[in-house]
């Protein structure tokens, strides 16, 4: 990503979630923090703060009364006045608040539990061997961009019923919305005019031709009896593209990363497919790709801290991932982990709603990649780019099959 | 029921729909439409799958799972 910001001088008192740094590896960057200070403070983005530790990180998870959900990722755009007021947010569920938010969340649950997630698997296979066999014949390929990143693209677009050929165009928005947060407040609101424009359009077509998608599912669904706003199903449906997109990426893009380095790995999950559910567990543990955020709701100390009112806080759930006094070796991915209570889906109420359906995505597209191409390696290490921002994943990651 | 006897229980207000329990052991763990989990039945723990009800309790984000000596 491109940076408009100055290098990070002391990660305590001026870190850049945005900083290069941070994008190329973050755990050195945690484990200090966690010894000098469990709370690092930025004046970066009008102000931010970084809790480290599992238990700090968990903190701020249950406690809606300190900090809001309104805005949940940082950027130099906030909140203003043009957005819904809180308790909705910009994006129900995961901007709102409760008891609102519960309310909203119930809504959509039932939509994301095992079953209909199971119903998506054939489709999920079916996809990633065809990406496999358009790979035919390669000695080299791009494990994230020829591979991991086509997956929850195609499958998201599949379940909000959207034309498949409209993938390419997902993919732009959720990089300028996600990864370009260092842009500029006024190009920002283009981008984001742009996707709503994108969303409106989608909502008129499914208006006239209802069909059994989540789109339709959205338009609908009724809180207290009535249908909710558009603005609403705007919200929600934005949500649900670029939570459910970047995020599986980079979960995936991760997970080859690793494999492409540890051969001993490789071999034993190729050898031993029962363990694939622990190793998955264990993948997004070590490799999390999302940190969320908060904004503070009042003045008040917390830990030492003096956290303003309109204050961003960031909620690294990766970072409490790999805290020592939680996780065992939290460095030394074990893909037969038997205690492992990671947060890479967060914690409390705003725990992923699409959990489900990540899992599904990263278990299916590790079982298809390790069938066809169970020998790989990384084809040149300094190759490989990361994303930087709230969601850190693998973006270039050049593989030679052997 | 005899001594030694263990009893799982998930806390509904602690519970977010992780659903790891489930995936560990579906045999002692059960959904409700909106994916929250609950023990099935009193949450009597058969010898057989003791090592599932420990890992339910391992892999709970949430530590919502409890597992203790059921009331002889």
């Amino acid at each position: 990503m491109t940076n408009r910001h100055p290098p990070v001088s002391d990660w305590a008192t001026d870190f850049d979630h945005t900083d290069s740094g941070w994008a190329a590896d973050p755990y050195p960057i945690w484990a200090e923090l966690r010894r000098r200070c469990p709370v690092a403070h930025s004046e970066r983005y009008g102000g931010t703060w970084l809790p480290v530790t599992h238990e700090l990180v968990s903190e701020v998870a249950y406690d809606t009364e300190h900090f809001t959900s309104r805005s949940i990722v940082v950027s130099e755009r906030r909140p203003g006045p043009d957005d819904l007021p809180a308790p909705i947010g910009l994006s129900p569920p995961i901007t709102s608040d409760p008891p609102y938010h519960g309310i909203i969340r119930k809504m959509l649950l039932p939509a994301f539990t095992p079953g209909p997630i199971a119903a998506l698997e054939p489709f999920t296979r079916e996809l990633c061997r065809e990406l496999l066999a358009a790979t035919e014949g390669r000695a080299a390929l791009d494990a994230a961009a020829d591979y991991a990143q086509h997956i929850p693209v195609r499958v998201i677009v599949r379940f909000l019923g959207f034309p498949q050929e409209d993938a390419d165009i997902f993919r732009r928005f959720i990089r300028q919305v996600l990864e370009d947060v260092d842009q500029p407040a006024d190009e920002r609101r283009e981008t984001l005019k742009e996707l709503d424009a994108y969303m409106d359009a989608q909502i008129a077509e499914h208006t006239e031709r209802p069909r059994d998608d989540l789109t339709s599912f959205l338009l609908n669904a009724e809180i207290g009896g009535e249908n909710l706003s558009i603005g609403h199903v705007r919200g929600t449906m934005i949500l649900l593209m670029i939570a459910g997109i970047d995020t599986t990426w980079s979960a995936i893009g991760a997970a080859l990363w690793h494999l492409a380095r540890h051969p001993e790995d490789r071999r034993r999950l190729a050898a031993e497919p029962g363990l694939m559910d622990t190793a998955v567990e264990e993948f997004l543990r070590a490799y999390a790709p999302v940190t969320m955020a908060r904004l503070v709701t009042r003045d008040f100390d917390f830990h030492g801290c003096p956290l303003k009112e309109g204050d961003w806080l960031l909620l690294p759930f990766p970072a409490a991932n790999r805290d020592p006094s939680v996780f065992e070796d939290p460095d030394v991915v074990r893909l037969d982990r038997a205690r492992n209570r990671h947060a890479a889906f967060g914690l409390g109420r705003h725990r992923c709603l699409g959990s489900n359906l990540a899992r599904m995505e990263l278990r299916v597209a590790l079982q298809e990649w390790l069938a066809r191409y169970p020998d790989f390696e990384l084809a040149d290490p300094a190759a490989v780019t990361w994303s930087g921002g709230q969601v850190r994943g693998p973006r270039t990651l050049p593989v030679r099959i052997r | 029921m005899t001594a030694g006897t263990f009893r799982v229980h998930v806390d509904p207000d602690r519970c977010q729909g992780h659903n790891r329990c489930y995936s560990v052991s579906p045999d002692l763990f059960d959904l409700d439409e909106l994916g929250m989990s609950s023990e099935v039945g009193q949450g009597l723990v058969p010898a057989a799958l003791m090592n599932q009800a420990r890992l339910a309790v391992d892999n709970c984000p949430e530590q919502a799972i409890s597992l203790t000596k059921a009331e002889p």
